[in-house]
C-alpha cells in the first residue's frame, strides 16, 4: 500500500498550515525547517496513532522519518512487517 | 578555515583583560546609560551566577551588588549551602526567599505531576523524577525526551514521553525560573537597580533557558564566554573551590540531572569545542581531529548545534510588530529591551 497521499496532507495540514508550496515528496523536513525537534516528537507520535504502529528508538532516523516519501515507505514496511501489532492479530490456524 | 591547529586551547582567555572590559561595559549601561544603581542577581551555586557576581563586585563594587537565594522543594541539598558561600566569599547584601510557598500557589508541582501520570500513571507526590535525552554522538537517532521516575521505595522507571506529557512537564517547571525572575525584578525595583542574567554562550547559543525566565535580563555579562571560559574565569577571580569544580546541573528536577542529559547531550567541555568550530569555520574534519573523535560523530553535534538553533530562535525573539516604533529614541530603548 502507497501511504504518500496520507503522509503528504498530514504535513502540509499539521506543518505547514494548509501551504503546500514548499513541499516536495523528497523535501528534507528539518533542512527545509518545516519540522523541528519537537515536531519529530508530534510526527512519530501520529504515525503510531494514525497506523497503529510502535516506532522504536533505532527506526527514529532521518532515512525513516525526513520526507513524505522515506516517511511513507518506513510506514509501507511497518505495516507489512510480520510483528506488527494488527497482524499479530491474525489467528495462526486460519 | 585553518587559522590556528584546533584542540583545547583554543578556548584559553586572557582573563585579566576580559574581566577589565565585561567590568567597563556594566559601569557604562548599568550606571551610565540605564542610570539604576546597582544589580540583582540570583545565585544557584553553580559556576555562572558566581562568575557574574563576582564581575558585578569588581565593577560596582560589593555594596552595589544584591544576592537573592531562591531554592525549592526540587532543590539539591547543595544548592542553598554553595550559594550562602559564594555570597559571603562576595561580602554582599542577600535575601533568602524560598520560592516553594508560590510555585505550591500556582500548582507548579500538581501541573507537572499530572502531566508525568499521563505516561507512569503510578507516579505520586512522594515520587521523584527528569526528564532525559539520550546521547548524540552514537547514531542518526532523533533525540526523543524520557521521563525518569523514582518510586520512594526506590524503582526506577523510564518511559518515552508523548509530546502532550513533554509539554506539559516543560511548562509546569518554567514557573520556577519565571518565578525567580519575578522575585529579582521585585527587588530591582525597590532597590532602583537593575538584573543580571548569567547565561554562558553555551547556554545563549543553544537556547538553553526559559523565555521571560531565566533569559530576562537587563545586562548578561558572560554570554559571550563559552562554559570553559567561565570557569577558568572563576579561577582567575579566586573563587572557592567548591564553586570552581562543581559541574553544571538543571537543579529543576527532583531527581539529580545534569544539563547534558536534559539538553546538550555532551559534556560542556566537548560542546563548548564543537560550537566554537562552528563558529570560526573549523570542518568537522578538523573538530574531530582535534578533540579525538569522529568525523561523523561531530557532524551528528553539528546538526544537533543547528537544530537547538532554529528553535531558539523563538526564545531570542522580541515581540512582533507590525511597524517601527516614530523615534529612533524609542527604537533605542526596545532595542536595549530586547
Amino acid at each position: 500500500m502507497n501511504y504518500t497521499t496520507e503522509v503528504r496532507d498530514f504535513i502540509i495540514s499539521f506543518f505547514l498550515f494548509g501551504d503546500a508550496a514548499a513541499l516536495q515528496d523528497d523535501t528534507s523536513f528539518l533542512s527545509s525547517g518545516i519540522v523541528d525537534s519537537t515536531g519529530v516528537m508530534e510526527l512519530i507520535m501520529h504515525l503510531e496513532q494514525e497506523f497503529d504502529i510502535k516506532v522504536e528508538p533505532e527506526e527514529m532516523i532521518p532515512d525513516n522519518l525526513d520526507s513524505v516519501n522515506k516517511v511513507a515507505q518506513f510506514i509501507a514496511g511497518k505495516t507489512t512487517d510480520a510483528c506488527h501489532p494488527l497482524i499479530r492479530a491474525v489467528p495462526m490456524e486460519a | 578555515m585553518t587559522n590556528r591547529p584546533f584542540g583545547p586551547d583554543v578556548l584559553e582567555l586572557d582573563c585579566a583583560h576580559e574581566a577589565d572590559r565585561i567590568g567597563a561595559v556594566i559601569r557604562d549601561k548599568i550606571l551610565r546609560r540605564f542610570k539604576k544603581k546597582g544589580l540583582v542577581l540570583g545565585f544557584s551555586g553553580g559556576v555562572d551566577s558566581s562568575v557574574v557576581g563576582a564581575l558585578a563586585v569588581r565593577a560596582l563594587g560589593k555594596e552595589r551588588v544584591f544576592g537573592l537565594l531562591m531554592p525549592e522543594h526540587d532543590s539539591s541539598l547543595e544548592t542553598l549551602p554553595l550559594s550562602q558561600l559564594i555570597v559571603e566569599h562576595l561580602g554582599i547584601q542577600t535575601e533568602h526567599e524560598d520560592i516553594s510557598a508560590i510555585l505550591e500557589a500556582t500548582r507548579c508541582y500538581r501541573r507537572r505531576d499530572d502531566a508525568i501520570r499521563t505516561v507512569i500513571p503510578e507516579y505520586g507526590p512522594d515520587w521523584k523524577s527528569k526528564i532525559v535525552l539520550p546521547g548524540v554522538l552514537d547514531g542518526d537517532q532523533y533525540r526523543l525526551f524520557s521521563v525518569v521516575a523514582q518510586s520512594p521505595a526506590g524503582e526506577i522507571i523510564e518511559t518515552r514521553l508523548t509530546f502532550e506529557a513533554y509539554l506539559g512537564i516543560v511548562a509546569a517547571t518554567n514557573f520556577k525560573q519565571r518565578t525567580r525572575k519575578m522575585l529579582e525584578y521585585y527587588h530591582a525595583d525597590r532597590l532602583n537597580y537593575a538584573v543580571a542574567g548569567t547565561p554562558n554562550l553555551l547556554e545563549y547559543d543553544q537556547g538553553f533557558f526559559v523565555k521571560l525566565g531565566d533569559g530576562a535580563a537587563d545586562i548578561k555579562p558572560i554570554a559571550h564566554l563559552y562554559k570553559t571560559q567561565v570557569y577558568a574565569m572563576a579561577r582567575y577571580l579566586e573563587l572557592p573551590e567548591t564553586i570552581c569544580s562543581r559541574p553544571p546541573t538543571t537543579d529543576t528536577y527532583s531527581l539529580p540531572q545534569s544539563q547534558e542529559e536534559f539538553y546538550f547531550s555532551l559534556p560542556y567541555d566537548k560542546m563548548d569545542l564543537v560550537l566554537y568550530g562552528k563558529n570560526k569555520g573549523y570542518t568537522a574534519a578538523e573538530i574531530a581531529a582535534g578533540m579525538g573523535l569522529k568525523t561523523e560523530q561531530i557532524e551528528r553535534v553539528l546538526r544537533d548545534i543547528e537544530a537547538k538553533r532554529r528553535v531558539a530562535q523563538y526564545l531570542h525573539s522580541p515581540p512582533v510588530l507590525l511597524e517601527d516604533p516614530p523615534s529612533t529614541e524609542e527604537k533605542a530603548l526596545l532595542q536595549c529591551a530586547g
